[in-house]
Protein backbone atom coordinates (compact mmCIF):
# COMPACT_ATOMS: atom_id res chain seq x y z
CA UNK A 1 0.00 0.00 0.00
CA UNK A 2 1.40 3.32 -0.90
CA UNK A 3 0.65 6.57 0.81
CA UNK A 4 -0.93 7.88 -2.36
CA UNK A 5 -3.60 5.18 -2.63
CA UNK A 6 -4.34 5.66 1.05
CA UNK A 7 -4.76 9.40 0.64
CA UNK A 8 -6.93 8.91 -2.41
CA UNK A 9 -9.18 6.42 -0.66
CA UNK A 10 -9.41 8.45 2.54
CA UNK A 11 -12.28 10.84 1.63
CA UNK A 12 -14.40 7.99 0.26
CA UNK A 13 -13.78 5.92 3.37
CA UNK A 14 -14.78 8.87 5.53
CA UNK A 15 -17.99 9.26 3.53
CA UNK A 16 -18.85 5.58 3.91
CA UNK A 17 -18.08 5.75 7.62
CA UNK A 18 -20.31 8.77 7.99
CA UNK A 19 -23.20 7.09 6.18
CA UNK A 20 -22.79 4.09 8.48
CA UNK A 21 -22.82 6.33 11.51
CA UNK A 22 -26.03 7.94 10.28
CA UNK A 23 -27.59 4.56 9.54
CA UNK A 24 -26.87 3.34 13.06
CA UNK A 25 -27.68 6.61 14.81
CA UNK A 26 -29.80 4.89 17.44
CA UNK A 27 -26.73 2.91 18.43
CA UNK A 28 -24.75 6.13 18.78
CA UNK A 29 -27.39 7.63 21.03
CA UNK A 30 -27.11 4.59 23.27
CA UNK A 31 -23.31 4.96 23.34
CA UNK A 32 -23.62 8.61 24.27
CA UNK A 33 -26.07 7.73 27.01
CA UNK A 34 -23.63 5.17 28.35
CA UNK A 35 -20.90 7.78 28.86
CA UNK A 36 -22.78 9.64 31.54
CA UNK A 37 -20.10 9.06 34.17
CA UNK A 38 -18.94 12.74 34.17
CA UNK A 39 -22.52 13.80 34.91
CA UNK A 40 -22.71 11.38 37.84
CA UNK A 41 -19.37 12.69 39.10
CA UNK A 42 -20.67 16.22 38.65
CA UNK A 43 -23.54 15.43 41.02
CA UNK A 44 -21.12 14.10 43.63
CA UNK A 45 -18.69 17.00 43.37
CA UNK A 46 -21.51 19.55 43.37
CA UNK A 47 -22.60 18.09 46.70
CA UNK A 48 -19.02 18.53 47.92
CA UNK A 49 -18.86 22.10 46.61
CA UNK A 50 -22.04 23.03 48.47
CA UNK A 51 -19.96 22.73 51.66
CA UNK A 52 -17.30 25.11 50.29
CA UNK A 53 -14.81 25.25 47.43
CA UNK A 54 -12.18 22.53 46.88
CA UNK A 55 -8.90 24.12 45.78
CA UNK A 56 -9.78 26.37 42.86
CA UNK A 57 -13.00 24.43 42.24
CA UNK A 58 -16.35 25.88 43.27
CA UNK A 59 -19.77 24.87 41.97
CA UNK A 60 -19.32 26.69 38.63
CA UNK A 61 -15.81 25.32 38.06
CA UNK A 62 -16.98 21.76 38.65
CA UNK A 63 -19.88 22.24 36.24
CA UNK A 64 -17.51 23.57 33.57
CA UNK A 65 -14.98 20.81 34.19
CA UNK A 66 -17.29 17.81 34.06
CA UNK A 67 -19.39 19.05 31.14
CA UNK A 68 -16.10 19.59 29.28
CA UNK A 69 -15.08 16.05 30.26
CA UNK A 70 -18.32 14.76 28.77
CA UNK A 71 -17.63 16.60 25.51
CA UNK A 72 -14.00 15.52 25.29
CA UNK A 73 -15.06 11.90 25.84
CA UNK A 74 -17.47 12.15 22.92
CA UNK A 75 -14.72 13.33 20.59
CA UNK A 76 -11.86 11.11 21.73
CA UNK A 77 -13.57 7.81 22.47
CA UNK A 78 -12.34 4.88 20.48
CA UNK A 79 -13.57 1.30 20.26
CA UNK A 80 -10.80 0.00 18.05
CA UNK A 81 -9.47 -2.39 20.72
CA UNK A 82 -12.81 -4.19 20.86
CA UNK A 83 -13.13 -4.11 17.08
CA UNK A 84 -9.69 -5.63 16.46
CA UNK A 85 -10.13 -8.27 19.12
CA UNK A 86 -13.56 -9.18 17.72
CA UNK A 87 -12.31 -9.36 14.14
CA UNK A 88 -9.33 -11.46 15.13
CA UNK A 89 -11.58 -13.89 16.95
CA UNK A 90 -14.10 -14.08 14.09
CA UNK A 91 -11.41 -14.21 11.43
CA UNK A 92 -12.97 -11.29 9.56
CA UNK A 93 -9.71 -9.39 9.87
CA UNK A 94 -8.66 -11.41 6.82
CA UNK A 95 -11.23 -9.49 4.74
CA UNK A 96 -9.73 -6.20 5.80
CA UNK A 97 -6.22 -7.39 4.99
CA UNK A 98 -7.29 -8.16 1.41
CA UNK A 99 -8.00 -4.49 0.76
CA UNK A 100 -5.24 -2.29 -0.60
CA UNK A 101 -5.48 0.03 2.41
CA UNK A 102 -4.09 -0.65 5.87
CA UNK A 103 -6.77 -1.95 8.29
CA UNK A 104 -5.55 0.59 10.82
CA UNK A 105 -6.52 3.39 8.47
CA UNK A 106 -9.99 1.93 8.01
CA UNK A 107 -10.42 1.60 11.78
CA UNK A 108 -9.29 5.19 12.20
CA UNK A 109 -11.72 6.50 9.59
CA UNK A 110 -14.54 4.51 11.13
CA UNK A 111 -13.96 6.27 14.46
CA UNK A 112 -13.36 9.68 12.87
CA UNK A 113 -16.49 9.46 10.73
CA UNK A 114 -18.62 9.22 13.85
CA UNK A 115 -17.44 12.60 15.08
CA UNK A 116 -19.76 14.88 13.03
CA UNK A 117 -22.80 13.18 14.56
CA UNK A 118 -21.34 13.56 18.01
CA UNK A 119 -21.02 17.30 17.48
CA UNK A 120 -24.81 17.36 17.39
CA UNK A 121 -24.83 15.88 20.90
CA UNK A 122 -21.97 18.00 22.21
CA UNK A 123 -23.22 21.42 21.09
CA UNK A 124 -26.22 21.60 23.45
CA UNK A 125 -24.01 20.38 26.32
CA UNK A 126 -21.56 23.21 25.60
CA UNK A 127 -24.52 25.56 25.54
CA UNK A 128 -25.64 24.37 28.97
CA UNK A 129 -22.10 24.74 30.25
CA UNK A 130 -21.89 28.32 28.93
CA UNK A 131 -25.14 29.12 30.68
CA UNK A 132 -24.46 27.33 33.97
CA UNK A 133 -20.73 27.85 34.45
CA UNK A 134 -20.10 31.10 32.58
CA UNK A 135 -18.14 31.54 29.35
CA UNK A 136 -14.64 31.66 30.87
CA UNK A 137 -15.15 28.34 32.68
CA UNK A 138 -16.83 26.53 29.79
CA UNK A 139 -14.80 27.22 26.63
CA UNK A 140 -11.48 28.86 25.71
CA UNK A 141 -11.96 32.61 25.57
CA UNK A 142 -9.20 33.51 23.11
CA UNK A 143 -8.27 32.31 19.64
CA UNK A 144 -4.94 31.08 20.99
CA UNK A 145 -6.79 29.18 23.69
CA UNK A 146 -8.91 27.45 21.05
CA UNK A 147 -5.76 26.52 19.16
CA UNK A 148 -4.18 24.96 22.24
CA UNK A 149 -7.40 23.12 23.04
CA UNK A 150 -7.72 21.68 19.53
CA UNK A 151 -4.08 20.60 19.60
CA UNK A 152 -4.68 18.89 22.95
CA UNK A 153 -7.85 17.26 21.62
CA UNK A 154 -6.08 15.85 18.57
CA UNK A 155 -3.26 14.58 20.78
CA UNK A 156 -5.76 12.95 23.12
CA UNK A 157 -7.54 11.30 20.19
CA UNK A 158 -4.25 9.91 18.88
CA UNK A 159 -3.12 8.58 22.27
CA UNK A 160 -6.48 6.86 22.76
CA UNK A 161 -6.38 5.43 19.25
CA UNK A 162 -2.83 4.08 19.60
CA UNK A 163 -3.54 2.58 23.01
CA UNK A 164 -6.60 0.91 21.50
CA UNK A 165 -4.56 -0.49 18.63
CA UNK A 166 -2.00 -1.77 21.13
CA UNK A 167 -4.63 -3.44 23.31
CA UNK A 168 -6.49 -4.88 20.33
CA UNK A 169 -3.31 -6.24 18.79
CA UNK A 170 -2.54 -8.07 22.02
CA UNK A 171 -5.41 -10.38 21.15
CA UNK A 172 -3.15 -11.68 18.38
CA UNK A 173 -0.68 -12.78 21.04
CA UNK A 174 -2.99 -13.87 23.84
CA UNK A 175 -6.09 -16.04 24.00
CA UNK A 176 -8.20 -13.19 25.33
CA UNK A 177 -7.25 -9.58 25.88
CA UNK A 178 -10.72 -8.77 27.20
CA UNK A 179 -9.62 -8.64 30.84
CA UNK A 180 -6.69 -6.42 29.94
CA UNK A 181 -9.09 -3.98 28.32
CA UNK A 182 -11.06 -3.85 31.54
CA UNK A 183 -7.90 -3.04 33.48
CA UNK A 184 -7.17 -0.30 30.95
CA UNK A 185 -10.66 1.13 31.43
CA UNK A 186 -10.18 1.16 35.21
CA UNK A 187 -6.84 2.97 34.91
CA UNK A 188 -8.34 5.41 32.43
CA UNK A 189 -11.32 6.15 34.68
CA UNK A 190 -9.22 6.79 37.77
CA UNK A 191 -6.01 8.33 36.42
CA UNK A 192 -7.18 10.43 33.49
CA UNK A 193 -9.15 13.13 35.27
CA UNK A 194 -12.42 11.58 34.12
CA UNK A 195 -13.80 11.04 37.64
CA UNK A 196 -12.05 13.94 39.33
CA UNK A 197 -9.49 16.56 38.28
CA UNK A 198 -5.92 15.20 38.30
CA UNK A 199 -4.82 18.01 40.58
CA UNK A 200 -6.81 16.41 43.42
CA UNK A 201 -4.27 13.61 43.65
CA UNK A 202 -1.81 13.98 46.52
CA UNK A 203 1.54 15.45 45.33
CA UNK A 204 3.41 12.12 45.04
CA UNK A 205 0.66 10.41 43.07
CA UNK A 206 0.30 13.50 40.93
CA UNK A 207 3.86 13.23 39.70
CA UNK A 208 3.16 9.64 38.66
CA UNK A 209 0.06 10.85 36.78
CA UNK A 210 2.13 13.44 34.89
CA UNK A 211 4.28 10.57 33.61
CA UNK A 212 1.44 8.22 32.65
CA UNK A 213 -0.43 8.66 29.34
CA UNK A 214 -3.95 8.72 30.81
CA UNK A 215 -3.82 12.27 32.04
CA UNK A 216 -3.17 13.46 28.48
CA UNK A 217 -6.19 11.56 27.16
CA UNK A 218 -8.76 13.44 29.17
CA UNK A 219 -7.46 15.81 31.84
CA UNK A 220 -5.30 17.95 29.58
CA UNK A 221 -7.88 18.75 26.87
CA UNK A 222 -10.50 19.38 29.55
CA UNK A 223 -8.19 21.77 31.38
CA UNK A 224 -7.36 23.51 28.13
CA UNK A 225 -11.05 23.81 27.29
CA UNK A 226 -11.85 25.30 30.69
CA UNK A 227 -8.84 27.62 30.60
CA UNK A 228 -7.03 26.19 33.62
CA UNK A 229 -3.51 26.79 32.33
CA UNK A 230 -1.45 29.82 31.36
CA UNK A 231 0.11 29.56 27.91
CA UNK A 232 3.58 28.50 29.10
CA UNK A 233 2.30 25.72 31.34
CA UNK A 234 -0.03 24.59 28.57
CA UNK A 235 2.85 24.27 26.11
CA UNK A 236 4.88 22.17 28.57
CA UNK A 237 1.95 19.78 29.06
CA UNK A 238 1.27 19.66 25.32
CA UNK A 239 4.90 18.80 24.70
CA UNK A 240 4.60 15.90 27.14
CA UNK A 241 1.37 14.83 25.45
CA UNK A 242 2.85 14.83 21.96
CA UNK A 243 5.88 12.92 23.21
CA UNK A 244 3.42 10.22 24.26
CA UNK A 245 1.70 10.45 20.87
CA UNK A 246 5.01 9.88 19.07
CA UNK A 247 6.16 7.11 21.39
CA UNK A 248 2.88 5.21 21.35
CA UNK A 249 2.63 5.68 17.60
CA UNK A 250 5.97 3.95 17.03
CA UNK A 251 5.35 1.18 19.57
CA UNK A 252 1.79 0.37 18.49
CA UNK A 253 2.73 0.22 14.81
CA UNK A 254 5.64 -2.10 15.58
CA UNK A 255 3.48 -4.40 17.72
CA UNK A 256 0.74 -4.35 15.08
CA UNK A 257 3.20 -5.49 12.42
CA UNK A 258 4.61 -8.27 14.61
CA UNK A 259 1.11 -9.32 15.57
CA UNK A 260 -0.11 -9.51 11.96
CA UNK A 261 2.69 -11.92 11.17
CA UNK A 262 1.08 -14.28 13.67
CA UNK A 263 -2.41 -13.90 12.28
CA UNK A 264 -3.74 -16.91 10.46
CA UNK A 265 -7.40 -16.88 9.54
CA UNK A 266 -9.09 -20.24 9.66
CA UNK A 267 -10.10 -21.48 6.28
CA UNK A 268 -7.83 -18.87 4.70
CA UNK B 1 -48.14 -23.91 35.02
CA UNK B 2 -47.36 -24.48 38.67
CA UNK B 3 -44.60 -23.01 40.76
CA UNK B 4 -42.94 -26.39 41.36
CA UNK B 5 -42.41 -26.96 37.67
CA UNK B 6 -40.78 -23.55 37.28
CA UNK B 7 -38.53 -24.17 40.26
CA UNK B 8 -37.38 -27.41 38.64
CA UNK B 9 -36.81 -25.58 35.35
CA UNK B 10 -34.76 -22.93 37.17
CA UNK B 11 -32.72 -25.74 38.73
CA UNK B 12 -31.97 -27.20 35.31
CA UNK B 13 -30.91 -23.83 33.87
CA UNK B 14 -28.72 -23.09 36.91
CA UNK B 15 -27.07 -26.47 36.66
CA UNK B 16 -26.25 -25.97 32.98
CA UNK B 17 -24.62 -22.58 33.66
CA UNK B 18 -22.82 -23.97 36.69
CA UNK B 19 -21.31 -26.84 34.73
CA UNK B 20 -20.19 -24.43 32.03
CA UNK B 21 -18.54 -22.20 34.64
CA UNK B 22 -16.69 -25.16 36.14
CA UNK B 23 -15.06 -25.77 32.78
CA UNK B 24 -13.41 -22.37 32.96
CA UNK B 25 -12.09 -22.43 36.50
CA UNK B 26 -9.26 -20.00 35.77
CA UNK B 27 -11.94 -17.37 35.18
CA UNK B 28 -12.49 -17.29 38.93
CA UNK B 29 -9.09 -15.68 39.41
CA UNK B 30 -9.50 -13.31 36.46
CA UNK B 31 -12.95 -12.25 37.66
CA UNK B 32 -11.57 -11.73 41.15
CA UNK B 33 -8.87 -9.42 39.87
CA UNK B 34 -11.21 -7.39 37.68
CA UNK B 35 -13.72 -7.17 40.51
CA UNK B 36 -10.98 -5.76 42.74
CA UNK B 37 -10.04 -3.27 40.03
CA UNK B 38 -13.63 -2.05 39.60
CA UNK B 39 -14.12 -1.81 43.35
CA UNK B 40 -11.04 0.39 43.33
CA UNK B 41 -12.63 2.75 40.76
CA UNK B 42 -15.70 2.98 42.96
CA UNK B 43 -13.54 3.80 45.97
CA UNK B 44 -10.97 6.17 44.43
CA UNK B 45 -13.31 9.20 44.18
CA UNK B 46 -14.45 8.57 47.76
CA UNK B 47 -10.88 8.72 49.03
CA UNK B 48 -10.36 11.97 47.15
CA UNK B 49 -13.68 13.49 48.26
CA UNK B 50 -13.25 12.60 51.91
CA UNK B 51 -9.66 13.77 51.81
CA UNK B 52 -11.07 17.29 51.60
CA UNK B 53 -13.72 17.11 54.35
CA UNK B 54 -15.13 14.69 56.96
CA UNK B 55 -18.73 14.41 55.76
CA UNK B 56 -20.82 15.15 52.69
CA UNK B 57 -24.58 15.71 52.81
CA UNK B 58 -24.65 13.97 56.20
CA UNK B 59 -22.62 10.93 55.09
CA UNK B 60 -19.23 10.09 56.60
CA UNK B 61 -16.60 8.06 54.78
CA UNK B 62 -17.50 4.79 56.53
CA UNK B 63 -21.21 5.30 55.89
CA UNK B 64 -20.59 5.99 52.21
CA UNK B 65 -18.53 2.80 52.09
CA UNK B 66 -21.74 0.93 52.92
CA UNK B 67 -23.41 2.47 49.87
CA UNK B 68 -20.47 1.50 47.67
CA UNK B 69 -20.62 -1.96 49.24
CA UNK B 70 -24.26 -2.36 48.21
CA UNK B 71 -23.41 -1.00 44.78
CA UNK B 72 -20.64 -3.60 44.36
CA UNK B 73 -22.82 -6.41 45.67
CA UNK B 74 -25.67 -5.56 43.33
CA UNK B 75 -23.21 -5.24 40.47
CA UNK B 76 -22.29 -8.85 41.18
CA UNK B 77 -25.95 -9.85 41.01
CA UNK B 78 -26.42 -7.81 37.85
CA UNK B 79 -23.39 -9.18 36.02
CA UNK B 80 -23.74 -12.71 37.31
CA UNK B 81 -27.44 -13.32 36.96
CA UNK B 82 -29.12 -10.57 34.94
CA UNK B 83 -26.87 -9.16 32.18
CA UNK B 84 -25.76 -12.50 30.64
CA UNK B 85 -29.37 -13.32 29.81
CA UNK B 86 -29.87 -9.82 28.44
CA UNK B 87 -27.03 -10.33 25.98
CA UNK B 88 -28.48 -13.69 25.03
CA UNK B 89 -31.92 -12.19 24.51
CA UNK B 90 -30.61 -9.45 22.21
CA UNK B 91 -28.89 -12.19 20.18
CA UNK B 92 -32.21 -14.08 19.98
CA UNK B 93 -34.05 -11.07 18.62
CA UNK B 94 -31.33 -10.20 16.11
CA UNK B 95 -30.95 -13.72 14.78
CA UNK B 96 -34.64 -14.54 14.89
CA UNK B 97 -34.15 -17.54 17.18
CA UNK B 98 -36.57 -16.05 19.68
CA UNK B 99 -39.28 -17.94 17.83
CA UNK B 100 -37.96 -21.20 19.26
CA UNK B 101 -38.20 -19.80 22.78
CA UNK B 102 -41.74 -18.59 22.19
CA UNK B 103 -42.76 -22.05 20.97
CA UNK B 104 -41.67 -23.75 24.19
CA UNK B 105 -44.42 -24.67 26.63
CA UNK B 106 -43.25 -22.35 29.42
CA UNK B 107 -43.47 -18.64 30.06
CA UNK B 108 -41.17 -16.84 27.59
CA UNK B 109 -40.09 -14.20 30.08
CA UNK B 110 -39.04 -16.90 32.51
CA UNK B 111 -37.10 -18.81 29.86
CA UNK B 112 -35.14 -15.86 28.49
CA UNK B 113 -34.30 -14.47 31.90
CA UNK B 114 -32.83 -17.71 33.17
CA UNK B 115 -30.98 -18.80 30.05
CA UNK B 116 -27.51 -17.94 31.26
CA UNK B 117 -25.74 -17.28 34.57
CA UNK B 118 -22.09 -16.41 35.15
CA UNK B 119 -21.37 -17.69 38.67
CA UNK B 120 -17.79 -16.38 38.72
CA UNK B 121 -19.08 -12.84 38.38
CA UNK B 122 -20.51 -13.29 41.84
CA UNK B 123 -17.04 -12.46 43.20
CA UNK B 124 -18.37 -8.90 43.35
CA UNK B 125 -20.82 -10.04 46.01
CA UNK B 126 -17.86 -11.08 48.16
CA UNK B 127 -16.16 -7.71 47.56
CA UNK B 128 -19.35 -6.00 48.67
CA UNK B 129 -19.56 -8.03 51.87
CA UNK B 130 -15.87 -7.33 52.57
CA UNK B 131 -16.62 -3.60 52.27
CA UNK B 132 -19.48 -3.94 54.80
CA UNK B 133 -17.22 -5.70 57.28
CA UNK B 134 -14.47 -3.12 56.85
CA UNK B 135 -16.92 -0.21 57.20
CA UNK B 136 -18.47 -1.57 60.38
CA UNK B 137 -15.13 -2.48 61.94
CA UNK B 138 -13.93 1.08 61.43
CA UNK B 139 -17.27 2.45 62.67
CA UNK B 140 -16.64 0.43 65.83
CA UNK B 141 -20.13 -1.07 66.05
CA UNK B 142 -22.30 -3.68 64.41
CA UNK B 143 -25.71 -3.35 62.75
CA UNK B 144 -28.78 -4.32 64.78
CA UNK B 145 -30.73 -7.49 63.97
CA UNK B 146 -33.84 -5.63 62.72
CA UNK B 147 -31.45 -3.51 60.64
CA UNK B 148 -29.94 -6.59 59.00
CA UNK B 149 -33.41 -8.04 58.44
CA UNK B 150 -34.62 -4.81 56.83
CA UNK B 151 -31.54 -4.65 54.59
CA UNK B 152 -32.13 -8.26 53.47
CA UNK B 153 -35.72 -7.40 52.58
CA UNK B 154 -34.36 -4.44 50.63
CA UNK B 155 -31.86 -6.71 48.88
CA UNK B 156 -34.86 -8.65 47.64
CA UNK B 157 -36.64 -5.53 46.44
CA UNK B 158 -33.45 -4.21 44.79
CA UNK B 159 -33.03 -7.41 42.85
CA UNK B 160 -36.66 -7.22 41.79
CA UNK B 161 -36.15 -3.63 40.58
CA UNK B 162 -32.92 -4.47 38.76
CA UNK B 163 -34.62 -7.37 37.07
CA UNK B 164 -37.60 -5.22 36.09
CA UNK B 165 -35.32 -2.55 34.65
CA UNK B 166 -33.69 -5.32 32.66
CA UNK B 167 -37.06 -6.43 31.28
CA UNK B 168 -37.77 -2.83 30.28
CA UNK B 169 -34.42 -2.52 28.48
CA UNK B 170 -34.96 -5.82 26.68
CA UNK B 171 -38.39 -4.67 25.59
CA UNK B 172 -36.62 -1.78 23.88
CA UNK B 173 -34.66 -4.36 21.88
CA UNK B 174 -37.88 -5.29 20.07
CA UNK B 175 -38.13 -1.77 18.68
CA UNK B 176 -34.47 -0.79 18.07
CA UNK B 177 -32.62 -3.44 16.14
CA UNK B 178 -28.88 -2.95 16.55
CA UNK B 179 -28.54 -3.08 20.29
CA UNK B 180 -25.39 -5.00 21.18
CA UNK B 181 -24.56 -2.22 23.56
CA UNK B 182 -27.77 -2.26 25.59
CA UNK B 183 -25.86 -3.82 28.47
CA UNK B 184 -23.59 -0.78 28.59
CA UNK B 185 -26.58 1.52 28.69
CA UNK B 186 -28.02 -0.54 31.48
CA UNK B 187 -24.85 -0.54 33.61
CA UNK B 188 -24.34 3.18 33.03
CA UNK B 189 -27.81 3.93 34.36
CA UNK B 190 -26.94 1.79 37.34
CA UNK B 191 -23.65 3.71 37.80
CA UNK B 192 -25.56 6.59 39.34
CA UNK B 193 -26.42 4.33 42.28
CA UNK B 194 -22.87 4.37 43.60
CA UNK B 195 -23.29 7.49 45.75
CA UNK B 196 -25.65 8.18 48.64
CA UNK B 197 -28.79 9.47 46.95
CA UNK B 198 -28.69 12.74 48.91
CA UNK B 199 -25.90 14.04 46.63
CA UNK B 200 -28.51 14.36 43.91
CA UNK B 201 -30.59 17.50 44.17
CA UNK B 202 -33.91 18.72 42.83
CA UNK B 203 -35.46 16.95 39.89
CA UNK B 204 -32.61 14.40 39.63
CA UNK B 205 -33.25 13.20 43.16
CA UNK B 206 -36.94 12.80 42.31
CA UNK B 207 -36.12 10.86 39.13
CA UNK B 208 -33.71 8.54 40.95
CA UNK B 209 -36.22 7.78 43.68
CA UNK B 210 -39.47 7.39 41.76
CA UNK B 211 -38.77 6.91 38.03
CA UNK B 212 -35.50 4.93 38.07
CA UNK B 213 -35.51 3.83 41.71
CA UNK B 214 -31.74 3.82 42.25
CA UNK B 215 -32.01 5.31 45.73
CA UNK B 216 -34.04 2.28 46.80
CA UNK B 217 -31.30 -0.08 45.68
CA UNK B 218 -28.18 1.18 47.45
CA UNK B 219 -28.97 4.07 49.77
CA UNK B 220 -31.98 2.50 51.49
CA UNK B 221 -30.22 -0.77 52.44
CA UNK B 222 -27.20 1.21 53.68
CA UNK B 223 -29.51 3.32 55.84
CA UNK B 224 -31.18 0.15 57.08
CA UNK B 225 -27.83 -1.31 58.17
CA UNK B 226 -27.07 1.94 59.98
CA UNK B 227 -30.49 1.73 61.66
CA UNK B 228 -31.59 5.05 60.21
CA UNK B 229 -34.25 3.87 57.77
CA UNK B 230 -37.81 4.79 58.81
CA UNK B 231 -40.26 1.84 58.67
CA UNK B 232 -42.54 3.76 56.34
CA UNK B 233 -39.73 3.95 53.75
CA UNK B 234 -39.24 0.20 53.97
CA UNK B 235 -42.92 -0.43 53.33
CA UNK B 236 -42.80 2.13 50.51
CA UNK B 237 -39.83 0.33 48.94
CA UNK B 238 -41.60 -3.03 49.00
CA UNK B 239 -44.84 -1.66 47.55
CA UNK B 240 -42.96 0.46 45.01
CA UNK B 241 -40.78 -2.38 43.75
CA UNK B 242 -43.75 -4.71 43.32
CA UNK B 243 -45.56 -2.00 41.36
CA UNK B 244 -42.44 -1.41 39.25
CA UNK B 245 -42.21 -5.13 38.50
CA UNK B 246 -45.88 -5.20 37.49
CA UNK B 247 -45.34 -2.33 35.05
CA UNK B 248 -42.28 -4.07 33.60
CA UNK B 249 -44.25 -7.28 33.10
CA UNK B 250 -47.01 -5.36 31.35
CA UNK B 251 -44.50 -3.63 29.02
CA UNK B 252 -42.93 -7.02 28.26
CA UNK B 253 -46.27 -8.53 27.30
CA UNK B 254 -46.99 -5.51 25.06
CA UNK B 255 -43.60 -5.81 23.33
CA UNK B 256 -43.93 -9.53 22.78
CA UNK B 257 -47.23 -8.85 21.03
CA UNK B 258 -45.47 -6.24 18.89
CA UNK B 259 -42.77 -8.76 17.92
CA UNK B 260 -43.00 -10.00 14.36
CA UNK B 261 -40.70 -12.95 14.09
CA UNK B 262 -37.88 -13.22 11.59
CA UNK B 263 -39.82 -15.43 9.23
CA UNK B 264 -43.14 -13.63 9.05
Amino acid sequence: MSLRTALKAFPTMLRIGFSEAVAYRAEMVIWVLSTTMPLIMLALWSAVARGGAVGRFGQAEFTGYFLAAFCVRQFTSSWVAWLVSYEVKQGTLAMRLLRPVSPLLSYATEVLAGIPLRVVVVLPVVGISLWAAGAERAVPTSLGGWGLFLLGLVGAWLITFYLNVLLGTLSLFMESSQKLMEVYMVLFFVCSGYMFPVEFFPPGARTVMEWLPFRYQMGLPVELMTGAHAAKEAWTLLAAQWTWVAGLGVVSMAVWRRGLARFAAFGG
Amino acid sequence: MNAKRYLRLLGVQLKASGLLALQYRADFLAEGLTSLAWTFTALAPLFVVFGTRPSIEGWTFQESLLVVGWFTLLQGVLEGAISPSLTGMVEHIRKGTLDFVLLKPADAQFLVSTQRFLPWRAVNVLSGVALFVYAFVSLGRWPSLPGIFASLVLLGTSMLILYSMWILVVSAAFFVVKVDNLTYLFTSIFDAARWPSSVFRGSLSWVFTFIIPLALMTTFPALALLGRLPWTWLVGAVVGSVAFAAVARWVWLMSIRHYTSASS
